[in-house]
């Protein structure tokens, strides 16, 4: 292994995180390399200096906070869920809603009216259809006018 | 998480009890104010109980808490880096928790020996400078790494960063301690 591989595991090597093998492979090269092992001790040295700073503990107020903040977060709630404290609003929409679409389906007035006089037309309207003598009319007469144009001015 | 997000209050309870103390460190040491530290847990709570419904189990939950925390933090020492530039040097010099406010008629009392005293406050705070003075993106690893013993997956993750590149990352920021830290180093190796 060289100095440059030795960075990338001299930290885990002095926290003893490394596997086995590893770890081997480590001490294979810190028993040949004086640099790499002044290294080691070095770091080892500095781990330890940070284990010298204290603890500091929260203030006694932070849970009552925390606990203040979570509580003043508005509470999430779904379209269907703001109807809920107010039955009586829901009621009545949901009613005005029924009303509405009750109006919207009766037949409209503006519909056109079937006269009186016209009924027994219509209920008489197969047989006149089929009435053979109107199916067997003649073409209509072409209006004679002479083969001359005609003058308006006449 | 999955409780949370049942509806179950008592597990979000939970959940503060147990990841408070992290979380406050690790932005602690990560914007170097407390208050600003709670603050930015107190938001990171807050997200993580408004998501709740939409939380899947995907990666682990500590993965997605510091991802969080770790954003938040990241944006709030963006913001402030101007701000700080701007400071006074008049102003008056704020003791941090750390350090020990308040902490002064009571030294002779506590510690016999005020100038071993003086010397720990001094090794500590030139660690803290160290850890400060490092990038943003490096300081969060390490103290995710060192404080929080999370494994490289995770903070790889977390920092959105593949784990070789979070190897490369976490060696600088040792080498960068090192030298920072030379005289302490020095000294943790004749002891």
């Amino acid at each position: 292994m060289s100095c440059s591989r030795m960075e990338k595991k001299i930290l885990g090597y002095v926290d003893g995180r490394l596997g086995e093998s590893e770890r081997l492979e480590v001490e294979k090269h810190l028993a040949v390399c004086a640099g790499c092992r002044l290294r080691v001790n070095e770091f080892r040295a500095v781990s330890g200096l940070l284990d010298e700073l204290p603890m500091i503990e929260p203030s006694a107020a932070f849970d009552l906070r925390v606990r203040a903040r979570v509580a003043a977060i508005p509470v999430k709630q779904s379209w269907w869920a703001w109807l809920m404290p107010a039955p009586r609003v829901a009621i009545a929409a949901a009613m005005l809603v029924a009303a509405m679409l009750w109006v919207g389906t009766r037949p409209g007035r503006n519909q056109p009216q079937i006269a009186q006089d016209d009924i027994p037309v219509l209920e008489n309207y197969d047989v006149l259809s089929n009435f053979e003598p109107l199916t067997e009319l003649p073409p209509p007469v072409q209006a004679d006018d002479g083969g001359q144009p005609q003058n308006p001015q006449l | 998480m999955l409780d949370v997000k049942a509806g179950d209050e008592q597990s979000f309870t939970l959940l503060l009890h147990r990841y408070r103390t992290p979380l406050v460190n690790f932005l602690y040491r990560m914007v170097r104010n407390r208050e600003q530290a709670e603050d930015l847990a107190q938001e990171v709570f807050l997200r993580v109980y408004r998501a709740r419904e939409d939380y899947v189990p995907s990666a682990k939950f500590t993965t997605w808490l510091f991802r969080i925390a770790t954003n938040l933090a990241l944006n709030s020492v963006r913001d402030t880096r101007y701000q700080r530039m701007e400071i006074s040097l008049d102003a008056p010099v704020t003791v941090d928790a750390e350090e020990g406010e308040g902490k002064t008629p009571d030294i002779a009392e506590k510690h016999p020996n005020i100038e071993q005293h003086l010397v720990e406050e001094t090794r500590k705070k030139m660690i803290r400078h160290a850890i400060e003075k490092l990038p943003e993106k490096q300081r969060a690893a390490v103290l995710l790494h060192k404080y929080q013993e999370l494994d490289y997956g995770e903070i790889a993750k977390i920092l959105q960063c593949s784990e070789s590149a979070l190897k490369s990352l976490l060696f600088r920021a040792y080498e960068t301690l090192r030298v920072e830290l030379a005289p302490l180093v020095a000294q943790q190796g004749n002891s």
